[in-house]
């Protein structure tokens, strides 16, 4: 196993490189910089700035020099936070966005889970369409919907929680929530499709048949069987928390990743872009690294291969 | 009994349908099932509630919200239909492509894919409009350049099954072209999961121009979108709900429509996997 976490870290070098490459060249090839302010500079005052942040070499040679620093583990410093290292930034806003994404995927398996399990259980029953409806409504719904009317009831209208900012832990029941709603609606049909199918196997039929009770058959035997389906996904869900981590940043005015990435695009920060992007990167690259260890527990049956 | 589920889940299917026809409609015959201009500003009349004149209320300069939701869906049904189709021809070509010669030029490819498929899409989305401008050329690319992923590596997925097939073997054993292997033969008898895939494309295509718009990375004016105008309600929501009501409420219905329609489509198509994700 360890063999194959080392393999599959050296493979994400490259990956890595790639991605920094085709950020690099999109954003500076992408019309405006980072000092194109209200007013025009003097021309030989925007040379000097040019010059003092090594703008004004060929781009391949400044890719490179940014190269050479990230090997030395240097992001370098911020365009609009003038003097902040990247590096601290991001070592501020990380652990914002990883706990948002953490306990908005908490949320998702602990209320998904048992809502596909018990539609699966009570089908076609109005438990199982009400459940399902939830979940196509939390796959159809945009985020900042979710968020509009858990902000206008929770917050506006009952005062129990704050609109918005970073500042109490309540203040995180909102953004989770929000962030947590269409992994879970996906997790919930997932649950509720694989377990229909466990439902109908020879062994549920004996352990009912054994006089078990219903929930013992379901929660234990058939659920342990249908998870695996659930566990593919988890990958591809990290990425979209990662993507809707932005939103809900912007919207709840949280001082995560996300809405540092959108406000350094906008004012053309490239050392703050380059290191979020990265950042990303490697969050993706890790959670998927995570899901395939967490799958091959789950099913023996899986070999580790990269 | 299961019939019976099948006809009912198909029932909502037919409704989903319909009301994806009937907005369709509307977005399309916009000018004559409007009162308004849907950038006609009358100051006097601004931020009104629900009325008979404006029977979606008017914005913060006067517009009817109604003429702007029904020209809104002309450019969000346009963008998650174009994006989708954009999707779909690079993906199935490339996925097809790789799946049918694999050896390098599917190591090459898969490469290619695997790099955009670790890219956050939302974050490739916003570099690509940044490159490209903030219109239709920007928001078509820097949708469908991170939609075809997933399109080619279901295609080459369903290839490379294909490509083992006596179909292809005796087509290939007649002497046919590569190309027409793959085109006439192989294709056609994947295209179950491509239109369903495409059921699934259009409405996150939509979403994906929803959340550029609303996080201010979107569409420029004059265009206007759901999105957009999600966002503008979205700032004044607290005083004046009907700003977000009923442009999220319209974008709402859509995306359930779409979502009950894929899931109607995908059982008539794949029986065999119901209900899944």
């Amino acid at each position: 196993m360890m063999a194959f976490v080392l393999r599959r870290l050296a493979g994400a070098v490259p990956t890595l490189l790639l991605l920094a490459t085709l950020t690099f060249f999109l954003l500076r090839l992408a019309p405006g910089g980072p000092f194109d302010g209200e007013r025009a500079w003097p021309p030989e005052i925007m040379a000097n700035i040019q010059a003092r942040y090594g703008l004004d070499r060929p781009l391949p040679v400044q890719f490179g020099q940014w190269l050479a620093d990230l090997a030395r583990g240097d992001l370098r410093e911020s365009f609009q936070y003038i003097g902040r290292p990247v590096s601290e930034i991001i070592g501020e806003s990380l652990p914002v966005s990883l706990g948002l994404g953490i306990w908005a995927l908490l949320f998702s398996i602990v209320i998904g889970i048992p809502l596909g399990c018990l539609a699966a259980w009570k089908r076609n029953t109005w438990l199982d369409h009400s459940a399902m409806f939830i979940a196509i409504a939390g796959v159809s719904l945009p985020s900042y919907l979710v968020a509009s009317v858990l902000i206008l009831v929770f917050a506006l209208w009952l005062g129990w929680v704050p609109p918005a900012l970073w500042e109490e832990p309540s203040s995180a029941i909102l953004p989770v929530l929000t962030l947590g709603s269409r992994p879970m609606a996906i997790i919930a049909r997932l649950t509720r499709a694989s377990m229909l199918d466990s439902l109908n196997a020879d062994y549920i039929r004996t352990a009912y048949g054994k006089g078990l009770a219903a929930s013992r058959v379901i929660f234990k035997h058939a659920l342990k069987n249908s998870i695996i389906p659930v566990i593919t996904v988890l990958g591809p869900l990290a990425a979209n928390l990662v993507t809707g981590s932005f939103l809900v940043e912007v919207v709840f005015q949280i001082p995560g990743m996300g809405k540092h990435f959108v406000q350094a695009v906008l004012n053309r920060d490239y050392p703050l872009v380059m290191g979020v992007t990265l950042a990303y990167g490697v969050i993706l690259i890790l959670s998927n690294l995570l899901v395939d260890l967490v799958y091959a527990w789950a099913d023996p049956r899986i070999r580790l291969e990269s | 009994m299961e019939a019976f589920r099948r006809l009912s889940r198909n029932r909502l299917a037919l409704v989903s349908l319909a009301v994806i026809a009937l907005i369709s409609a509307l977005a399309v015959f916009a000018p004559w099932v409007t009162r308004y201009s849907y950038d006609a500003q009358d100051i006097a009349q601004r931020l009104q509630p629900p009325s008979w004149d404006h029977w979606m209320g008017t914005d913060t300069l006067g517009r009817d919200l109604y003429s702007r939701i029904v020209y809104g869906a002309r450019m969000s049904l346009a963008v998650g239909l174009s994006t989708a189709l954009f999707a779909l021809l690079l993906g199935t070509a490339t996925g097809a492509i790789a799946g049918f010669f694999g050896g390098w030029i599917d190591r090459i490819l898969m490469r290619v894919v695997d790099i955009f498929y670790i890219f956050p899409s939302l974050l490739l989305a916003i570099l690509l409009m940044l490159l490209l401008g903030r219109g239709f050329l920007g928001i078509l690319l820097g949708i469908g350049m991170t939609a075809w992923v997933t399109q080619a590596r279901l295609v080459r997925a369903q290839v490379l099954q294909a490509r083992e097939l006596s179909y292809v073997e005796a087509a290939k054993a007649l002497g046919v072209s590569d190309l027409a292997v793959i085109v006439r033969h192989i294709l056609p008898n994947i295209w179950g999961p491509i239109v369903v895939s495409l059921t699934v494309q259009i409405p996150a295509n939509i979403m994906t121009e929803s959340f550029l718009s609303f996080i201010g990375l979107g569409l420029q004016p004059p265009f206007s979108s759901w999105g957009t105008l999600a966002s503008e309600g979205f700032r004044a929501m607290k005083s004046f709900p009907h700003l977000i009501v009923f442009p999220g409420g319209v974008l709402f219905v859509t995306m359930l429509a779409f979502n009950y329609l894929g899931d109607g489509v995908r059982d008539l198509l794949d029986p065999r996997s119901q209900a899944n994700v």
